[in-house]
């Protein structure tokens, strides 16, 4: 059961890179699932339906351009208590992460 | 001897699942379960685990250690909190999603579930056991229930009274059968005197940004909350609410360049030592040391990360420690008395939450992405074991019916 949800998420992940060379491990992938949903989550609510953050529901975020979002995880929101992410994640992650918001976390 | 007691038992638990009509209760009557909660027993040494992702509770025997049931069904945990009636048999666990689930320990399932706002926080149960609290973000203020029926008894909009909508947080009780709530979007605290029916709340400006969780000091007088806009912390005097907040703290960090914080403290494990309390610092690897006398900064501890909960060990001496994402699997124990970190334990990866035996003989930590639950001799430190459980996070023993602010 578990070895087609890595390797969906896995070609999902290639699929997403803009360089395939640079494209997430499926254990990466994983990592960045279960971070989002748990520790995103602790501020985002775990099914992302917000909390003392908004929603990062696809609906929720419709009309925001995925360079914001990835853009939002990266630096952070001054003057919020959402944190900068960069320490922590490459460019490429975050527009990975920012898409599955986008499209909805599997 | 024996057969009398359990046969009265039985009667017991017959008359109870009668009265409260709860149907499920009977499952739990079976004798062919050997984790069954149907032994005659107080409620003293029990206790409630959170399982944050699977939207369950384990209802826990503290001494000898045991899972006692598993209920499920009780929504998004994520943030989940308890607290519990002044006879310790029911808790009341407030989930994410706007859930207040009303749990028997004795008969291990849900009395009452009722799905009370959008977004919630936390709550709180006033000193007279009657009422329930509730701190929304969606919709922002808070909601008084009846403990029994978890009926409506009173919406405190904050659209409605202040204006503007707020995420409420921060709820605790205080003596008088007040609760307290603090504003993180409004920069109010308000006192909610719940008495008498309709509630009156009273509203004091926090003088700070972004007040994002409060604590009430043990002895019920103090109202502290925690700015995450600036430094400092708002405190109010219950015994002179006439003189209104008074910032306190407010020249610590200035000028320092704070860490980006992935996971906001808790205030609750606030520790009272003396006159000094210990708290945890945002932003920094620090646990801050106040003068209860003065309101003044006395010392900065320097620890591994930043701190989620500073919690003290019962007896005073000792607080432990646990950290933020991403440093988030150590424990840290600090000497209050020389101001220094004793011992560091890794009892595996993501440690969310510590709660101690009324006493303080044990302490026990939920190690999340381990999905288990560690016990700790608090004398030697050493591990006396662990509970299987799935994703846990909040741990609340029925001790906390008994205290002013839990």
């Amino acid at each position: 059961m578990k070895v087609p949800i890595l390797s969906t998420v896995f070609y999902v992940a290639l699929l997403a890179s803009s360089s395939a060379a640079n494209a997430l491990t499926a254990e990466r992938a994983q990592v960045l699932i279960d971070t989002l949903r748990q520790d995103c989550g602790s501020c985002h609510g775990m099914t992302l339906k917000g909390g003392l953050g908004p929603a990062l529901t696809p609906e929720a975020l419709r009309d925001k351009p995925l360079e914001f979002i990835t853009r939002t995880i990266l630096d952070g929101r001054p003057n919020t208590a959402m944190p900068p992410w960069r320490p922590l994640l490459t460019n490429e992650e975050a527009e990975w992460l920012a898409r599955q918001l986008k499209e909805g976390v599997k | 001897m024996r057969a009398t007691h359990s046969l009265k038992s039985i009667f017991i638990l017959l008359a109870l699942t009668l009265t409260l009509s709860v149907v499920s209760g009977c499952t739990t009557l079976s004798s062919s379960q050997p984790e069954s909660v149907d032994a005659l027993r107080g409620t003293g040494n029990l206790g409630v685990i959170i399982e944050r992702a699977t939207g369950s509770v384990l209802v826990v025997q503290q001494r000898p250690a045991r899972i006692l049931k598993r209920v499920e069904g009780l929504g998004d945990l994520s943030h989940a909190s308890v607290v519990f009636s002044p006879d310790e048999r029911y808790a009341y666990v407030f989930g994410r999603d706007g859930g207040l689930t009303k749990l028997d320990l004795l008969q291990g399932s849900i009395v009452k579930r009722v799905i009370q706002g959008g977004n919630s926080i936390g709550g709180a149960i006033s000193a007279d056991g009657r009422l329930i609290a509730v701190s929304n973000y969606e919709p922002g203020g808070v909601k008084l229930f009846d403990a029994d029926t978890l009926k409506l008894v009173a919406d405190l909009n904050s659209q409605a009274i202040t204006g503007h909508p707020s995420k409420t947080v921060g709820m605790v009780d205080a003596p008088g059968n007040l609760f307290m709530a603090a504003l993180l979007d409004g920069d109010e605290i308000w006192k909610i005197d719940a008495s008498q029916l309709p509630p009156r709340v009273q509203r004091f400006p926090t003088r700070g940004r972004m007040p994002y969780d409060a604590l009430m000091t043990p002895d019920g007088r103090y109202y502290i909350a925690g700015l995450f806009g600036e430094d400092g912390m708002s405190l109010l005097d219950l015994w002179h609410p006439e003189k209104g907040v008074r910032r306190i703290l407010p020249d610590y960090g200035k000028g320092e360049k704070k860490l980006p914080v992935y996971k906001m403290p808790h205030l609750e494990g606030w520790t009272v030592v003396g006159d000094e309390a210990f708290v945890p610092a945002v932003g920094h690897h620090e646990v801050l040391v106040i003068d209860m006398k003065t309101w003044s900064l006395k010392d900065r501890i320097p620890v591994y990360s930043q701190p989620v909960f500073v919690m003290g060990q019962p007896g005073g001496r000792y607080v432990w420690v646990n950290f933020a994402y991403p440093d988030n699997s150590a424990v840290q124990i600090i000497d209050t008395e020389t101001r220094k970190v004793l011992e560091t334990l890794k009892p595996g990866k993501t440690v969310l939450h510590m709660e101690f035996t009324a006493k303080g003989d044990e302490v026990w930590i939920s190690v999340r992405d381990d999905d288990k639950v560690c016990r700790y001799d608090t004398q030697t430190r050493q591990q006396l074991g662990c509970l299987k459980a799935q994703k846990p996070s909040g741990i609340f023993f029925t001790w906390r019916a008994h205290r002013i602010g839990l």
